[in-house]
């Protein structure tokens, strides 16, 4: 049970988010932004590094809902997204997004964890200023949002299809209109 | 020296957000609401929450501005803001603010930390709903920034005066008006 009275059978980050909807619109946002907005890392790569933070911060819910929209828009490869939660080093992924994600996992566990030398990997891999800039901040901003759905007990959902039909959504139609859109959005939900 | 190329001068998170305009929207959006939007707890009590967060990260740029902030609200009263950085259990603040920032404790370690002794302790001493909410989003909210301070390795200056200057800007004026990068710019220099 949520730890506060949140509207009824509505899972995860969604529940605190019609609760207050004041804080819901700048979160939606930033994380359209990040995971969405033009950039030179895809969407999928985007996302598996919010499901490896999620992972790391053990958040059930945010691995899972991100991990499934991450493997939408990679084919539908879900065991490459367990692969990268798993042991991203070993993953089926570019050398650049390793170097990215080991910037992460050092952000997850706190900011100055992240060394000079880790920066300088990612950039001999051809990774950019933006590029290094929005890893670190995805990082940070999943430090929030798993620390926001866990701390107030939120609802997660155990079937895996809820997340993959929530992830289809999610992937057309953004955060900003999923999360906070209409009944309909709500009853897919 | 920071990680990637941000503007020269700039110190601390204002660095990030010139750096990345999109993101920053939205960042400093949910610092307003949060800190200085209606709610119930003062502004004062809950810059006190984030000081007290950022100082458990060790993130010395968030704490010191932040404290300055508390203060500014506060009277002047930095004795109170770092009674409650420090030891909080045996600062002059009220039962229910103690135990708030015993959440807000919990959320920096880890949201699944929160127990449901801890938000009856909150309710008991009078806290509602939307403080238990805004208290862990706050706690949440500053792992964020934290993170995205140090993961970058931001300029942090040392000139005390510099951040009661930003603190008391940040009390009077909030989070979101453009004056406030151009002040912060021009007071670095």
């Amino acid at each position: 049970m949520a730890h506060i009275s949140l509207p009824d059978g509505i899972p995860g980050i969604r529940g605190p988010m019609m609760f207050r909807p004041e804080t819901a619109k700048p979160l939606n946002e930033l994380v359209d932004v990040l995971l969405r907005g033009p950039h030179p890392l895809s969407p999928g790569e985007r996302e598996l590094i919010e499901a490896f933070v999620s992972s790391e911060n053990d958040c059930t819910y945010c691995q899972t809902i991100h991990g499934a929209i991450a493997a939408h828009h990679l084919g539908g490869d879900e065991e490459l997204v367990r692969s990268v939660k798993r042991d991203f080093q070993h993953a089926a992924i570019s050398d650049k997004l390793k170097a990215l994600l080991a910037i992460a996992g050092k952000v997850q566990l706190g900011g100055k964890h992240v060394t000079s030398e880790d920066v300088d990997q990612a950039r001999r891999l051809g990774a950019t200023d933006l590029e290094i800039h929005d890893t670190v901040l995805i990082a940070a901003v999943f430090c929030m949002c798993n620390r926001y759905v866990d701390g107030l007990a939120t609802w997660a959902p155990e079937d895996p299809d809820f997340y993959r039909q929530r992830a289809a959504k999610i992937a057309v139609d953004g955060y900003v209109a999923s999360t906070l859109g209409s009944g309909a959005a709500t009853a897919a939900g | 020296m920071p990680h990637i190329h941000l503007p020269e001068g700039l110190p601390g998170i204002v660095s990030g957000f010139a750096f990345r305009p999109e993101t920053a929207r939205p960042m400093r959006e949910l610092a307003e609401i949060l800190l200085r939007g209606p709610s119930s707890l003062t502004s004062g009590e809950r810059e006190m929450i984030a000081t007290f967060v950022s100082t458990r990260n060790d993130c010395y740029f968030c704490q010191t501005s932040h404290r300055a902030a508390a203060a500014h609200h506060l009277d002047g009263n930095y004795e109170l803001v770092d009674a409650v950085r420090f030891n909080h259990q045996h600062a002059p603040v009220s039962a229910k603010l103690k135990a708030l920032l015993e959440i807000a404790g919990k959320v920096q370690q880890d949201g699944k930390a929160v127990l449901a002794e801890d938000i009856e302790r909150a309710r008991q001493e009078g806290a509602t709903d939307l403080e238990i909410h805004d208290t862990v989003l706050i706690a949440a909210a500053f792992c964020m920034y934290n993170r995205y301070v140090d993961g970058l390795a931001t300029f942090t200056p040392q000139d005390q005066q510099l951040y009661d200057q930003m603190g008391a800007r940040m009390a009077r004026e909030g989070y979101v008006q453009p004056a406030h990068r151009a002040q912060a710019a021009a007071d670095t220099h």
